[in-house]
């Protein structure tokens, strides 16, 4: 298997709903991705897009050939993935393999979603296709209604009182807002305290409004190279050096595992032995925080605190830069933005500019590796691990 | 391979106040709702069995922003309920004013009934659901 890098990247801002077409967002940053690693739409051998929802949110199904054809990359095979709000990570899983295999060199990858031009109350309709349509739906069952009974699970199972991880779970969405005022393309650039969280609306209890990350629009994509094509482009390349992806059934099927999601402990620990490493070597993480509880689980499945203690780590500021594994600090899902499609080339967008010390004031100072963890559904997860190639 | 056990009759079984579920010949673990294998080892060997509906609440929500079509139902309580045989179930909750949910409700013994989601339009027609009670 040969060593792949990524090369180039390319982020719209993440906003409110937008007029622009979901096309139209992806080549923005398919081309500035292109640019940034001194290609040509031409080069381009293969796209993969991750997109959940193009069907419902403007009645768009099959972007991924209108998209390589958009930015002149003609002909070329073009292949959509859809993992719920995991799709652009299943994508640069893939498009990984195919490049490590030998049989591509040259691959762009990435996603696009326009969740916010939805509105709250048909995105929520259709985020809940995540769900099983024949049993869950009919009951109501909503995003944050999943995350909410893992809340309730985890006060339960671990022992915290509800009311002291409320708080907790505050922490989580007043670093990411602290760090979202950092990042130019965050759709929220302004701090908020957790007295703003606590005193939000209900949306499914015990999450408030400040506990869900927004609906957003918005596009990501990675150029991914083969090792001998990386040295051509570039003397910084940022390799990605382990990978996973894992699955799992429905809510109530994964029973006495929960609050834990089994597939992320899976996904991770592919990715970790893949790397030759563990989750004590991660200078940099983004991970999946669609709720402020989400980071809880995740921080934990990911290895980086023990179980039922991430609140605790939150509040010591471990998860800050200069702490001992500073988290989102792009902002995350929650200041940054949540375009679903677009999201784990968002992740790995940040892990890469991370490393290649271009950050500006969210800077982790010496970053060498770094993972991203982005879950779709309940039952998705994938788990890339990046690092400097120099 | 043939489902034993389809979703459609297991949930016409529930509109006739009735829990059916799958009950693994090699592992002895009940699957409800159905699917092809044992969610526990993946056997295919697996027997109809008609289940007692009891259960213990493991965890719940109460919904206050509901899915396009679905407003006119809020605030509505949803469960996951373990049953006395084992495995855990997705459903709502009657019998207890929304306001008034609270981590007191986990733990709390329930029997099982159920409602009908009229569907809309992106459902494939009309959904039985478990919907609980206290016992």
């Amino acid at each position: 298997m040969r060593k792949v890098a990524i090369v180039g990247t390319g982020h719209t801002p993440f906003t409110f709903a937008t007029e622009k077409t979901s096309i139209e967002l992806f080549s923005e940053a398919a081309m500035d991705a292109i640019i940034e690693a001194n290609l040509r739409p031409k080069d381009i051998q293969a796209l993969y897009l991750g997109n959940g929802l193009g069907d419902f949110s403007e009645g768009q199904a099959m972007l991924q050939s209108y998209a390589a054809n958009d930015i002149g990359a003609f002909h070329i095979p073009a292949t959509r993935f859809e993992g719920a709000c995991a799709s652009s990570s299943l994508a640069i899983r893939d498009a990984f393999i195919w490049v490590a295999s030998g049989y591509y060199d040259v691959v762009l990858a990435g996603g696009v979603e326009r969740a916010a031009s939805m509105g709250t109350s048909m995105a929520t309709r259709t985020f809940a296709m995540f769900t099983d349509s024949h049993y869950e739906y009919p009951a109501g069952l909503t995003f944050p209604a999943i995350f909410a009974m893992l809340a309730h699970l985890y006060a339960e199972r671990y022992g915290v009182r509800l009311e002291k991880l409320k708080e907790q779970m505050a922490l989580v969405s007043v670093q990411s807002h602290y760090y979202g005022m950092f990042n130019p393309k965050a759709q929220f650039r302004k701090e908020i305290t957790v007295d703003d969280v606590l005193n939000g609306f209900m949306v499914s209890s015990p999450l408030q409004l400040l506990d869900c990350c927004p609906f957003s629009d918005g596009a990501a994509a990675v150029v991914l190279v083969s090792e001998e094509r990386a040295k051509e482009i570039t003397d910084k390349p940022v390799y990605i050096t382990g990978i996973g992806q894992a699955s799992s059934g429905k809510l109530s099927a994964q029973k006495d595992y929960l609050p834990r999601l089994r597939a992320r402990e899976e996904s991770a620990k592919q990715a970790y032995d893949m790397a030759g490493i563990g989750p004590g070597d991660i200078d940099v993480c983004e991970l999946h925080d669609c709720f402020s509880i989400a980071s809880l689980i995740a921080a934990e499945s990911l290895g980086f605190f023990e179980f039922g203690k991430s609140g605790e780590a939150w509040e010591k500021g471990e998860t800050k830069i200069g702490g001992k594994i500073p988290i989102n600090v792009s902002g995350g899902l929650k200041a940054k933005g949540h375009p679903i499609g677009a999201t784990g080339a968002s992740q790995v967008t940040e892990i890469y500019h991370q490393l290649r010390a271009e950050c500006g004031e969210r800077q982790v100072e010496g970053a060498k590796i770094g993972l991203t963890d982005t879950l779709g559904g309940d039952g998705v997860l994938c788990t890339l691990i990046m690092q400097k190639g120099w | 391979m043939e489902y034993k056990l389809t979703f459609k009759d297991y949930a016409n079984a529930l509109t006739k106040g009735k829990l059916i579920g799958l009950k693994c010949k090699d592992c002895g673990n009940i699957t409800v709702p159905p699917k092809m294998t044992c969610q526990e080892c993946g056997g295919t060997d697996l027997d109809i069995v008609e289940l007692g509906k009891r259960g213990k609440i493991v965890t719940f929500t109460v919904v206050n922003v509901a899915p396009e079509g679905r407003q006119n139902e809020v605030p509505y309580i949803i469960v996951l309920v373990k049953l006395d045989e084992g495995p855990w179930i997705m459903g709502n909750l009657s019998d207890i004013d929304p306001a008034r949910a609270s981590m007191d409700l986990i733990d709390k013994e329930v029997k099982l009934g159920f409602r009908v989601f009229p569907g809309d339009k992106y459902s494939p027609g009309d959904q039985a659901r478990p919907v609980f009670s206290f016992v």
